[in-house]
């Protein structure tokens, strides 16, 4: 249900701010946008949905002016538009807050917002005035930022103010947010859309994108969903349509929920913490790990749940060997808290990585040569000192063919793969070397949602087989569905366990942020 | 460049010129004098901080400061200029033909024209078509001195006083500067008290030696080192606060936010390495005007010596400069009458000044560092006493082993530019 | 098959025209004629004693270009392979004069002293870097410098050759044990006559066998897999249980004494040295760095571009003789690699590219978001 209530009546009837008409737009290999619509009026929030790869971003990147359209139109409160860059975008008001922040970490807050149009003269900066003029703005919007402040001493939700302050800053009438909440708790978004109702009660026009349909129908006073490049449902209002509508249209079918089957959580302990911690680099800092304890059994999997940054990525890269740590780890009753790398994944540690671009993968290398990745060292991919090759490519078509990885051959390079077929490469490879337990993070971030199903399937089956799972997500979809036990990771602690089958997002948030402390 | 960081410390970077880095400063150079004096003291060698040998140390830091100072703002801007080294070669020949042909001044002009156009050559290959900058930097420092050769051949060989290895000496000098009353200079032809000469005759411990370095930079310095001293609070202001400065750094350390908000990250890239290959011509210009000829192997390593002092103020003006300060005292002394006794005495200065450093690691408990250095310390020791008349070999490679142990010992908080070396395109997130 | 051939020299054909072509401009404006230089440097190279002679000369370029490669492929960037040939060099022509042994203990042994300093001395760098950081570039450079005064200092103090030398400082001269025989008899057995200005020195099959070992170790080996691994991803190389700093340390240690054999030819086979001393060449190193870069680090591309950069020596030394600086194939050589390095960039990105959209048409997976862009210029090592 919108909570606009009687504004919405007013907002059906606004001019039109933004229209967009039968935008196509092309890339080597896909065609991102097929003749896409999009009507906003003034003064509305208005939002975006589709899946992963259905065309949100691209569409919104020429709206903003980053790239140009094959064809189609763009009109700007009645009058055509041609954007050959961002500058042309920005003249005309409209801002764009990335999904990624376009924020220079070593830099300050004023210098990030002023870039481009500094204020002084040639010759120099005035700083002051730049402070003065973000401290106005910061009040007037209730977006808070110290200017002096470096950008990578701030959290997430003071990043995004300053995004936001960015495009204010150049007179932005029209705010466009990709997948604002996307990093967010539950009570961090709510204060985001205060402060954007602020700006709509002062004129501005907001479209964001989102795939999060709760939050959408909550907050939105109009819809459009996009799939497949082309515009498939025009919502002027929301509360007209449930979420299971939406998803429907966003997919065309049903979404795949993450449902649990019957328990196969057995009480022989895999993986045993004991008072583990990461120290902190820098004397008097928090330790990004703190005396973390708990265990893991056989066939169950154990959800971690918490805000990016509160150690739990820490905590994943200290289980494998990437970060030194104290306290003990006993996988199988062995303690492997001092071993390598190499050393815990011979004795039966898998891990997912966060990053499959950064050290997932080498994109470079072809699949055979990926596949190998993590255990080449030993049977099939290599036989004493010597590469088997023959063996890693029949090993590799073994994955391939088991895990659903849609490719031409073993031989491409691994970067001709789309996200979720590298995934699946990934999840295949480890699997495949029967691991006793498996760290996973994030296993299924930016995959469409056919790989998703697909891995979700992929780590239940092993569940079953007897797999021990610990998994990190920001998706509380995947962590509810996924999980036996949640556990709630805040500045390094656990501080909650909960039941995933009973447990509500806003619960859940609470104890992410620390507004609740819970019980463990 | 970036050393690989595994878990090395990371400080915020704070903008120059704030009071707590600036007293930090004092305080470092008042203890390294501190040091010096004593060294001097001790192994009775009053050259070790004279002002003979910290004029020489000045003239021979300026090339080696300019090279550094090219280095950081091209990296800061994004590109990692490890052809530095060739833009100076390129700035040699340039300042020595236009230094030959049309006199002193020009010779600088020339030197920064010859190493702008090594810059921009690199820079057409790192940032318009994306070769990995190692790459590109290695290839013009390959080139530069065969083109040099090339030119040298054409130009000064037939001619009178040149070859293809040296050309024929510059027209003119271009004179110099000598500060009035503290250092003796002259005031409207009147010879002025030389008070800080008169301080440094006593031998006085601090005293003696600070007077001996406030004079040796304040007398006969040449008008281009005057220039190279102007141009790093001129870089400083300009990186700072200028407007065109800030889109420069942003331009090495998050090129996306600047493109994103209209700014044209290639011309960065560009406006960055044109200065930077200036600004190293210039340093080879400032070789030239020392030797009053273009020489080949002029530079000899120079441009390295610089990217290292870049490396070790880590990426901050100031801390360039004082790092080549050292360097170019280092291999100034190389050059001053008596070079074996000096480097004996700087054995003596270092195992000081490298055992105050352990202890101060040790006091803030980073006991592997302060293991290595004090390992260090023992060696100087060592050399110290065992040493007595180093070799003329050895004593031309202490500004090497000089650099090679200030980075091994200053390697810890290094903060480069966020994304240098990433080649960018449109659309690049 | 053809199409790979086609593919793999396309830039460096590129890379040459544009190298001759600003190579003609730079004859004209200094008022040459470039027809004329470019027939003198064909008829240079038209004779079998032309051949041998770039043969000759390409053997230690290409001994020089491995050595980079190695480094290379790791995103190592041995700078300072110069200082540790020198030492090397050094070391092995003093300890290679001081001993007798047969000969076939001799030659190996040369080999094992100079492979030996020319790594420790690598290693040097690599141990700075593992340990406190140091940026392998400067300290290369920096260790450079202190090899060659080191050199400098042993040899007038501790290896000169007293007695033969006189004033000049050299070596004593290698014995007869320790050289290697000169090829000629081998050819002339099959009817070749390299006539009797020059002779095919006899260390060519050590260098045949170096570009084998190292085509091996490259591509078959585990360690080479590493390596590579090591290069393109860093951080997936951690991850796959790689021990990073174990990797430098033997990287460059191999570098090193691959380097360590640069000055091999001349100290066991070149009748011309036979000795360290002052006329000893010392700059192979950096020319190493570019053959790498040409070759894109593959065994087989390293050889060719030693042999195309050799081919430029031999053909421009008798310009001189026309009025024409042979300075000129400096600067043939130096735009070549500049053009090439661009071209080879280019050429990988379309090939990315083209490869990329041929998976995604094959595949034809409607539902998943376009494949990732090709990625960021891969480091050094990577051959395309």
């Amino acid at each position: 249900m919108s909570d606009t209530g009687g504004d919405a009546i007013d907002t059906a009837s606004a001019p039109i701010a933004i229209q967009l008409t039968d935008i196509v737009k092309r890339f080597p290999g896909v065609v991102a946008n097929d003749g896409v619509n999009l009507t906003v009026r003034q003064g509305s929030v208005h939002a975006i949905v589709g899946e992963n790869g259905a065309g949100k971003s691209t569409l919104m990147k020429t709206l903003y002016g980053a790239h140009q359209p094959n064809e189609g139109t763009i009109t700007v409160k009645g009058e055509d538009r041609v954007f050959s860059s961002p500058k042309d975008a920005i003249a005309d008001g409209i801002g764009m807050v990335f999904q990624a922040f376009m924020l220079a970490a070593n830099l300050t807050v004023w210098e990030n917002i002023v870039l481009g149009q500094e204020p002084g003269s040639r010759l120099s900066l005035d700083a002051n005035e730049a402070r003065t003029r973000i401290r106005d703005l910061g009040e007037r919007y209730g977006l808070d930022v110290d200017p002096d402040a470096l950008i990578c001493d701030l959290g997430v939700g003071d990043k995004q103010r300053v995004e936001i302050l960015k495009v204010l800053y150049r007179g932005a009438e029209i705010l466009i947010l990709d997948e604002p909440t996307a990093v967010l708790v539950p009570q961090e978004v709510d204060a985001l859309f205060k402060s954007l109702r602020e700006l709509t009660a002062q004129g501005s026009t907001i479209i964001f994108i989102s795939h999060k349909l709760d939050e959408v129908l909550k907050h939105a006073d109009a819809v459009t969903v996009i799939r497949q490049g082309k515009t498939v449902g025009e919502i002027p209002d929301p509360s007209t349509v449930t979420s299971n509508d939406l998803a429907e249209m966003m997919v065309g079918s049903e979404l795949p929920t993450p449902e649990t089957r019957d328990s196969t959580v057995t009480d022989e302990p895999v993986l045993q913490l004991s008072g583990l911690t990461v120290k902190a680099i820098d004397e008097g800092s928090r330790d990004p790990v703190h005396d973390v304890s708990f265990t893991v059994h056989r066939g169950e999997i154990v959800g971690i749940a918490g805000v990016e940054g509160n150690g739990q990525s820490e905590l994943v890269r200290s289980l494998v060997g990437l970060l030194p740590s104290t306290g003990t780890v006993l996988l199988d009753g062995k303690d492997v808290a001092h071993m390598s790398t190499r050393a815990r994944r011979d004795a039966g540690v898998g891990y997912i990585s966060e990053d499959r671009q950064k050290d997932g993968l080498v994109l470079g290398f072809t699949l055979w040569e990926n596949a190998a990745l993590g255990h080449h060292h030993r049977p099939p991919f290599a036989k004493g000192p010597w590469l088997d090759i023959a063996g890693a490519k029949s090993r590799t078509d073994e994955i391939i063919e088991e895990f659903d990885v849609r490719t031409p051959g073993v031989d491409v390079p691994a970067f001709t793969l789309s996200g979720g077929n590298q995934q699946k490469l990934v999840v295949g490879r480890e699997m495949t070397a029967e691991p006793k337990v498996l760290v996973a993070a994030h296993p299924t971030r930016g995959v469409d949602v056919g790989a998703q199903s697909v891995i979700w399937d992929i780590l239940r089956d092993a569940r079953a087989a007897g797999l021990g799972t610990i998994l990190v997500s920001a998706d509380l979809e995947e962590l509810i569905g996924l999980s036996d036990r949640l556990l709630v990771m805040l500045r390094g602690e656990i501080v909650a366990e909960v039941d995933p089958s009973t447990v509500t997002p806003a619960e859940l948030g609470s104890y992410m942020t620390g507004a609740k402390a819970g019980a463990h | 460049m970036s050393a690989t960081i595994d878990a090395a410390t990371v400080t915020s970077q704070r903008p120059p010129l704030l009071s707590s880095t600036r007293w930090r400063i004092v305080a470092l150079v008042m203890v390294g004098m501190a040091v010096m004096s004593t060294a001097r003291i001790i192994a009775d060698n009053g050259d070790l901080t004279s002002s003979g040998t910290f004029g020489v140390a000045l003239r021979t830091a300026a090339p080696i400061a300019l090279a550094g100072l090219s280095g950081l703002i091209a990296e800061r801007s994004g590109t990692i200029n490890i052809g530095l080294d060739g833009m100076m070669v390129m700035g040699t020949i340039f300042a020595g033909w236009w230094g030959w042909q049309y006199g002193p001044w020009m010779a600088l002009l020339g030197g920064i024209v010859g190493g702008m156009l090594g810059g921009l050559l690199m820079s057409v290959a790192t940032t318009t078509f994306g070769v990995n900058h190692i790459v590109a930097g290695v290839a013009i420092n390959l080139i530069a001195p065969g083109a040099a050769r090339f030119m040298a051949s054409e130009l000064f060989v037939g001619v009178q006083g040149g070859s293809v290895t040296s050309s024929p000496g510059n027209s003119g000098s271009i004179g110099s500067f000598t500060l009035p009353f503290l250092s003796g200079g002259d005031l409207f032809g009147w010879q002025t008290p030389d008070i800080l000469g008169w301080f440094e005759d006593t031998g006085w411990f601090m005293i003696a030696d600070v007077a001996g370095l406030s004079k040796g930079v304040t007398t006969a310095v040449t008008w281009d080192v005057v220039l190279t001293i102007g141009l790093f609070f001129g870089i400083a202001y300009f990186l700072w606060h200028t407007p065109l400065g800030l889109r420069l750094r942003f331009s090495g350390e998050r090129p996306s936010a600047a493109a994103s908000l209209g700014v044209s990250v290639h011309k960065m890239r560009y406006i960055g390495m044109a200065i930077s290959g200036g600004l190293a011509g210039m340093g080879g210009a400032v070789l030239v005007l020392f030797a009053n000829r273009y020489q080949e192997n002029q530079v000899a390593g120079r441009g390295f010596l610089g990217l290292a002092t870049m490396i070790f103020g880590n990426w901050m003006p100031a801390g360039t400069a004082a790092g080549a300060g050292l360097f170019g005292y280092a291999q100034g002394i190389t050059l001053r009458t008596n070079p074996a006794e000096l480097v004996n005495a700087l054995f003596l200065a270092a195992a000081i000044g490298l055992m105050l450093t352990a202890f101060f690691m040790a006091y803030r408990r980073s006991l592997a560092g302060s293991g290595t250095v004090l390992a260090f310390a023992l060696v100087a020791f060592w050399a110290y006493f065992a040493v007595k008349e180093p070799n003329n070999q050895l004593v031309f490679v202490t500004p090497y082993v000089v650099t090679l142990i200030a980075v091994s010992v200053g390697a810890q908080r290094l903060r480069p530019p966020a994304e240098e070396g990433i080649p960018w395109f449109k659309g690049m997130q | 098959m053809f199409e790979r051939i086609w593919r793999a020299s396309l830039a460096p054909l590129v890379a040459a025209t544009a190298a001759i072509a600003i190579s003609s401009i730079a004859l004209l404006i200094s008022g040459n004629n470039p027809v004329e230089a470019f027939v003198e440097m064909w008829k240079t190279i038209d004779s079998t004693a032309a051949i041998v002679d770039i043969i000759n000369t390409a053997v230690p370029l290409y001994i020089s270009g491995v050595a980079v490669a190695i480094g290379f492929k790791m995103n190592l960037f041995n700078i300072g392979s110069n200082g540790q040939y020198i030492l090397a060099a050094l070391v092995a022509g003093w300890a290679g004069a001081e001993v007798s042994l047969p000969p076939l203990l001799h030659v190996p042994f040369v080999f094992l002293v100079a492979m030996t300093v020319g790594g420790s001395w690598a290693l040097i760098a690599a141990i700075l870097s593992v340990t406190r950081n140091v940026n392998v570039v400067v300290s290369t450079i920096m260790l450079n410098y202190i090899g060659i005064g080191l050199s400098a200092f042993l040899l007038s103090e501790y290896f000169r050759d007293s007695e033969n030398g006189g004033l000049v400082a050299q070596t004593k001269v290698m014995p007869e044990s320790a050289r290697l025989p000169k090829l000629d008899p081998i050819f002339e057995f099959f009817g070749f006559n390299f006539g009797e200005r020059v002779d095919l020195l006899g260390f060519l099959p050590f260098a045949i066998l170096l570009g084998i070992a190292y085509h091996v170790l490259l591509n078959r080996s585990l360690f080479g897999y590493e390596l590579k691994l090591s290069g393109m991803n860093a951080d997936a190389a951690q991850s796959a249980g790689v021990n990073p700093k174990k990797m430098v340390l033997i990287t460059l240690f191999m570098s090193g004494a691959v380097a360590g054999m640069i000055g091999l030819p001349f100290l066991l086979a070149d009748p011309n040295f036979l000795k360290y001393g002052d006329a000893f060449p010392v700059t192979l190193g950096f020319t190493g760095l570019g053959l790498a870069l040409l070759g894109r680090n593959s065994p087989v591309g390293v050889a060719a571009a030693a042999v195309v950069w050799a081919t430029i020596e031999v053909a421009t030394r008798r310009l001189g003789s026309l009025g024409i600086p042979p300075e000129i194939g400096k600067i043939l050589q130096g735009s070549f690699l500049l053009a090439a390095v661009i071209a080879y960039e280019v050429v990988r990105r379309r090939n990315d590219a083209a490869a990329a959209e041929d998976a995604a048409a094959a595949t034809r997976d409607d539902r998943s978001p376009p494949p990732s862009p090709a990625p960021e210029p891969a480091p050094i090592g990577a051959t395309s």
